[in-house]
C-alpha cells in the first residue's frame, strides 16, 4: 500500500471515529455528551496523529489538537481558569518551544516503523492490563459524588487567585513555583548558550 | 458524563504518550510524549476534583503541574540542543556519554 493510501485510510478512520463518538455522545447524554465526545476524540486523535505522522513538524502541530481538546475537557469540568492557562501555556508556550526544537535539529524523515509502534502498543497495553484490576479497585474506593449532587459550576478564576495568595493556603508553593521558573529559565539559557571556547581554535588557525 | 469517562480518556492519552516515547527514535518525540502524559494526569486531577467535595485541591495541583511542565520544556529544549551539538544526532540511544 502506498503512502498516500495509508494516509487516506488513517485520516478516514480518524474522521469516522470522531463522528462516531460525537454521535454516540449526543444520543446517550445529550449536548454535554456531544461536547465530551468531540473534545475527547479530538484529544485522542491528536495524539494518534502525533505517533503516526512521519514528519516531526506535523506531529508537533497535531499535538495542538491534543492540548485544545484537553482545554475543552477542563471547560466541561468547570475549570475555566485552568482551560485558559492550558491554552496559554501549552499551545502558546510549550508547543512553540517544541517547534523551536524541531527547527534547530535536522529533519529525520521516514524513521517511523509501524511494527515497532504496534509492538510497543501491545506491550504497553499488556502492562496496563496487569494493573487494570488494581486501578479499578482504587476507583471504587474514590469518594465520588453522583452527578445529581455535584455543586453547580461557577467561574473559578477568583477563588483560584485568592487561594494562590492566601497565607494559609498556597502562597508558599506559589512563590516556590515562581522561584523555580526563574531558575529553570536562567538554567535553560545557560545550558543552551553557544560556548565561545568552541570558536577560539578556528580564530587562532 | 461520570468520572469514569474522563478517567478513560486520561488512560488512553497516557498509553499513547508512553507509546510515543518508546516507539519513535527522536528526542523531540520523547518531549511530546511527556507532555501527553502530563496532560493525562491533569485530566485525572481535575475530573476527580470536580466529582469530589467541591474543593480546589485538584485544580491547584493541575496548575502546578502545568507550571512544572513549562519549566521542564525549557530545560529539555536546552538539553536537546546541547545533545545535538555534542553528538550530531537526536536519537536518544546515541546520547550515551556524560561528556565528550
Amino acid at each position: 500500500m502506498s503512502i498516500l493510501h495509508q494516509q487516506r485510510a488513517f485520516y478516514g478512520l480518524l474522521t469516522l471515529a470522531i463522528l462516531t463518538s460525537v454521535g454516540y455522545g449526543l444520543v446517550s447524554h445529550g449536548a454535554e455528551g456531544m461536547a465530551f465526545g468531540f473534545f475527547s476524540s479530538f484529544t485522542i486523535a491528536g495524539s494518534l496523529m502525533c505517533i503516526w505522522e512521519r514528519s516531526v513538524v506535523r506531529s508537533a502541530f497535531s499535538l495542538m489538537a491534543t492540548f485544545m481538546g484537553v482545554a475543552g475537557l477542563f471547560l466541561l469540568l468547570g475549570s475555566d481558569f485552568l482551560a485558559m492557562a492550558q491554552i496559554l501555556i501549552y499551545v502558546g508556550g510549550i508547543l512553540a518551544l517544541i517547534l523551536f526544537g524541531v527547527m534547530l535539529t535536522p529533519p529525520d524523515l521516514g524513521e517511523r516503523s509501524l511494527p515497532r509502534i504496534g509492538g510497543t502498543l501491545v506491550f504497553v497495553l499488556g502492562g496496563a492490563s496487569l494493573v487494570w484490576k488494581h486501578v479499578m479497585d482504587a476507583t471504587e474506593s474514590l469518594a465520588v459524588l453522583p452527578v445529581e449532587e455535584l455543586t453547580p459550576m461557577t467561574s473559578q478564576d477568583q477563588s483560584v487567585g485568592l487561594a494562590f495568595l492566601h497565607p494559609e493556603q498556597y502562597v508558599v508553593a506559589f512563590e516556590l513555583a515562581a522561584f523555580l521558573l526563574t531558575v529553570a529559565l536562567v538554567a535553560a539559557v545557560y545550558i543552551a548558550r553557544r560556548r565561545t571556547a568552541d570558536f577560539e581554535p578556528e580564530e587562532a588557525a | 458524563m461520570g468520572v469514569e469517562a474522563y478517567m478513560g480518556v486520561a488512560g488512553v492519552l497516557f498509553v499513547l504518550g508512553v507509546v510515543c516515547i518508546i516507539s519513535r527514535r527522536n528526542i523531540l518525540y520523547v518531549l511530546m510524549g511527556i507532555e501527553m502524559i502530563l496532560n493525562a494526569a491533569n485530566i485525572n486531577f481535575v475530573a476527580i476534583n470536580r466529582f469530589g467535595n467541591g474543593g480546589l485541591e485538584g485544580r491547584m495541583f493541575a496548575i502546578f503541574v502545568i507550571i512544572l511542565a513549562a519549566a521542564e520544556a525549557a530545560i529539555a529544549l536546552a538539553i536537546v540542543l546541547n545533545v545535538f551539538h555534542l553528538f550530531q544526532s537526536i536519537r536518544p540511544s546515541d546520547a550515551d556519554m556524560l561528556r565528550d
